[in-house]
């Protein structure tokens, strides 16, 4: 189950799995924030993951340097970091906005004032 | 470097200018603060892209697929903008959408957004037609994603600017949803990366039918359905929408509704046709077999759900979940005319709903309000505006001469084609749906007196009124004349299906 590299897939689905049932689990909206980085950290993981060769150096061009890891899916994830920064300050914001409106982040309580507010 | 030099230069770099204009107008929208200068910076893009993208149009029909190098470097090393039949016809629906709801948005957003937050509107605006544009016209599979998020992002702040609290939490509901989506299609792009070791995806196609299927390629298949399914608003993946649709401001409504779904189903349609290919996705993989029963579901659920809201807003939020169902049963029957069914349905749902949501700006602005009591006597009250709303929510029930009708036709020609009688039955039957939701407000509108109390309503304003009436007569021109519509979607359904046109 372990043999041959595949451990670092392992780590990636669980993550994943930990980050969606956060996600779904917590009423809390910063909880559900944190939920949601943890998945697209796992992705991130994923990415890395997948370029990386075993002994594998940086890609460069000297005497020495025989195996190299790809380093294109490592570049991508510096914009997907970027992206995973932009959503997250996004989503605080939008919590901070609620909680001034609302005067709570809990989505059971915000339920209830909304189902109040439309009786 | 004369006059015409530059001309050609600059029309060769056509496809880079449509993302990068309005991607620093954006910046520069921020920059000038004042209220009407943003938005008279905006009008000039939006409707300078709408420009663009009828030019390359053109050019398609007239020398085949665009391929440009950006940076010069060549594909597959370097990212590529391709534009073939397909995506010019979502571009030049996509554009048109943003020019003009643009053009009808100055009096709604004076009364649903601060004015000092003008100019941030339109630059937020300029973004989400930036990213939506990207995400149609390139040719690279990573692009995607990053476009999604460009364009993905700047809606969410685009729906919190509604006028309740509710618009925070469905905003951010949205974001949550919207973000797993966004998440899943970037994983399914890593696992189709493994497999080709290609981002580019004219070369994704090539080397993904030399491996044929295995389970990296299905789980990366179950993945992008997923996450394109979330953005699409695919039943039952579509909670977020009804909330985000309803709390909006007016505008940011009729603009998201009628593009930023499109470009999900046409991200799905590039997926599965240009990449996986229609005989794995449907041969090996099945994925007919779990579209068709949802996007049957949707259209059952979202138009019967749509009957009991009180409203009207709501309602034609649920009527979309319903429409989108249309657009991807088009898709699962897996035939030219099923899919021809679809991306007409596409065009022709852009341009009813955005005038159906620009018809319930114009009712938020002259009454304050779009429950359906608010509609009582506006008929008489305001008759252009309830014109408009009865000859689109015509085409929203599939009545010949309108919109509506071409595109169910070629669902029930494409399901019968298949053999699926009952399929073509349900679509039949559905259509009686929306007929009750529909004829719901126009009852209040017409044979209901408004009570005693109730204020003067006057018509709306023209600025207003030509917008909602360019969309009204489009859905009937495009309802009788169905050569650009249809031709278009036919050739770009036998062009993903490998039929000679």
């Amino acid at each position: 189950m372990f043999e041959g590299g595949l451990y670092p897939y392992w780590i990636v689905i669980f993550l994943m799995m930990t980050g969606l049932y956060v996600v779904i689990s917590r009423d809390n909206l910063v909880k559900k924030v944190i939920g949601l980085n943890i998945f697209q950290v796992s992705v991130i993981m994923f990415y890395v993951a997948m370029g990386k060769v075993r002994g594998g150096t940086a890609p460069i061009q000297a005497e020495g340097f025989t195996v190299y890891s790809n380093p294109l899916p490592h570049v991508l994830m510096l914009t997907a970091i970027v992206v995973g920064v932009a959503t997250t300050a996004l989503a605080l914001a939008l919590v901070v906005r609620i909680n001034e409106a609302y005067d709570t982040i809990e989505e059971d309580e915000l339920r209830e004032l909304e189902r109040e507010e439309e009786a | 470097m004369t006059g015409s030099d530059l001309l050609a230069r600059v029309s060769d770099d056509l496809p880079a200018l449509q993302i990068a204009v309005p991607l620093l107008s954006a910046a520069i929208c921020l920059l000038v603060r004042r209220a009407r200068a943003a938005w008279a910076i905006a009008m000039v893009v939006a409707w300078g892209s709408f420009a663009s993208a009828c030019v390359l149009l053109s050019r398609v029909l007239h020398s085949g697929t665009i391929s440009y190098a950006e940076g010069g470097w060549r594909a597959p090393w370097g990212i590529e903008l391709r534009i073939d039949l397909l995506n010019a016809l979502v571009l030049l629906v996509v554009t048109f959408i943003c020019a003009i709801v643009l053009t009808a948005s100055p009096r709604s957003l004076d009364q649903e957004i601060w004015r000092e937050h003008h100019h941030k509107f339109c630059a937020l605006y300029l973004l989400c037609m930036t990213g939506l544009a990207g995400m149609t016209i390139t040719g690279d599979a990573f692009n995607i994603f990053v476009f999604l998020e460009i364009s993905s992002l700047s809606s969410y702040a685009l729906i919190a600017q509604g006028t309740t609290r509710r618009a925070l939490t469905s905003s951010l509901q949205y974001l949550v949803m919207g973000t797993i989506g966004g998440t899943f299609i970037l994983l399914g792009i890593g696992m189709i990366y493994m497999v080709t070791g290609t981002l580019n995806i004219a070369d994704m196609a090539v080397q993904l039918a030399a491996v044929g299927p295995n389970r990296t390629v299905l789980v990366a298949l179950a993945c992008i359905g997923i996450g394109t399914g979330i953005k699409l608003a695919v039943f039952p993946l579509h909670i977020w929408l009804p909330n985000a649709y309803t709390y909006a401001p007016a505008i940011v409504t009729a603009f998201l509704a009628a593009t930023a779904t499109k470009v999900a189903y046409y991200v799905l349609v590039r997926f599965v046709f240009s990449i996986f290919g229609a005989s794995l996705a449907f041969g090996e993989l099945r994925l007919d077999a779990v579209l068709m029963p949802l996007a049957i579901a949707a259209m059952f659920v979202g138009s019967f759900v749509a009957i009991f809201q009180d409203d009207t807003k709501r309602m034609l939020a649920y009527s979309s979940v319903a429409q989108i169902g249309y657009m991807v049963l088009g898709l699962s029957l897996a035939s030219v005319t099923g899919l021809t069914g679809g991306l007409v349905h596409l065009f022709n749902h852009a341009i009813m709903k955005s005038g159906l949501f620009l018809v319930m700006a114009a009712v938020l602005l002259q009454v304050g309000s779009t429950r359906l009591e608010a509609f009582a006597g506006l008929g008489r009250r305001m008759p252009i505006t309830m014109a408009a709303f009865v000859v689109a929510g015509l085409s929203l029930i599939g009545v010949p001469l309108t919109v509506g009708f071409v595109s169910k036709w070629y669902l029930v020609m494409g399901a019968l084609e298949g053999g699926l009688w009952p399929v073509a039955v349900l679509i039949l039957l559905s259509s009686l749906l929306a007929l009750i939701y529909i004829w719901r407000v126009v009852e209040v509108a017409y044979f209901r007196q408004p009570p005693e109390d109730a204020p003067e309503v006057c018509e709306a304003p023209a600025s207003l009124l030509v917008p909602i009436w360019v969309l009204a007569g489009a859905t009937v021109f495009f309802g009788i004349f169905t050569s650009l519509s249809v031709g278009l979607a036919s050739a770009a359904a036998r062009m993903l299906f490998g039929v000679e046109l």
